[in-house]
């Protein structure tokens, strides 16, 4: 039997407002690093994660210009997961909700990610060894 | 002359790690720099901020590393540096089981009887 596993996180928050998705993709990293594939279904306001328009910038406030900030990037971040399963050969999948997407005019990404429904979610968790739910708390 | 604010921060670490700081924080300095005379009360977890020795070096996700990873003690010293006056709750402190003497120096304690006076001293008190 593998011991290769497949983890779905279905994720709720938005980019820059919580501890919540920075937990989510250190989880996912550790699986990454450990061979393990990953499935995401991003939900509400997490299509924004793989945004492409995000841009670092510098911050007057701690006196660093726009490198010196090096400024983190959620869309990074899934680009390097990406790069981390294809490292290990393990499979990365990423879908952002449809219907949370159009209505938030939240529709260009980068490479690699989708566009999709529940029926994504039915599919992750049909093929998955886990499902890891992640929502937003108000 | 400038109002007078007081912004209560009362959740810790959100969103620190992506942002590279604390946004109410920043968000404090970024006003006194435009003139604001505004200040900072630290209530429930957010006293741990008080705490110097705190670091947030390390994170790493896939092939991505953080170079500059917050720094909430330098920020509160930038603040301080720029006059404001940084108030912390001292029974909050006390159930974090946090000693005066473990917290930056520059932070003013304040009790929770006292706080209706400190708001007193302002035109706005704001939540966050």
């Amino acid at each position: 039997m593998s011991m290769r596993k497949t983890f779905t996180f279905v994720l709720m928050d938005p980019p820059f407002e919580t501890s919540r998705i920075s937990t989510a993709m250190r989880m996912m990293s550790c699986a990454a690093e450990q061979g393990h594939s990953l499935q995401v279904f991003a939900y509400e306001g997490s299509v924004f994660l793989a945004l492409a328009q995000q841009k670092a910038h510098a911050n007057l406030v701690h006196g660093h210009n726009e490198q010196e900030e090096s400024h983190p990037l959620t869309k990074d971040w899934i680009a390097a997961l990406q790069r981390e399963t294809e490292k290990q050969g393990a499979h990365f999948e990423w879908i952002n909700c449809g219907l949370c997407a159009a209505e938030r005019g939240a529709l260009d990404y980068i490479p690699g990610v989708k566009t999709g429904s529940p029926a994504d979610l039915v599919r992750f968790t049909e093929s998955s060894d886990n499902v890891v739910v992640i929502p937003t708390r108000g | 002359m400038a109002k007078t604010i007081l912004n209560i921060l009362a959740t810790s670490y959100r969103a620190t790690l992506e942002e590279q700081d604390d946004t109410v924080v920043w968000l404090t300095q970024a006003m006194r720099g435009n003139g604001a005379h505004a200040n900072l009360l630290l209530r429930g977890s957010c006293v741990n901020y008080g705490m110097p020795d705190q670091h947030s070096q390390g994170l790493k996700i896939g092939t991505w590393q953080q170079k500059n990873p917050p720094d909430l003690v330098r920020d509160l010293k930038s603040l301080n540096d720029k006059g404001a006056k940084i108030y912390y709750v001292e029974e909050d402190a006390a159930h974090l089981g946090l000693e005066k003497t473990e917290l930056l120096n520059f932070l003013h304690p304040v009790s929770e009887t006292q706080l209706a006076k400190l708001f007193a001293n302002y035109d706005y008190v704001w939540q966050w």
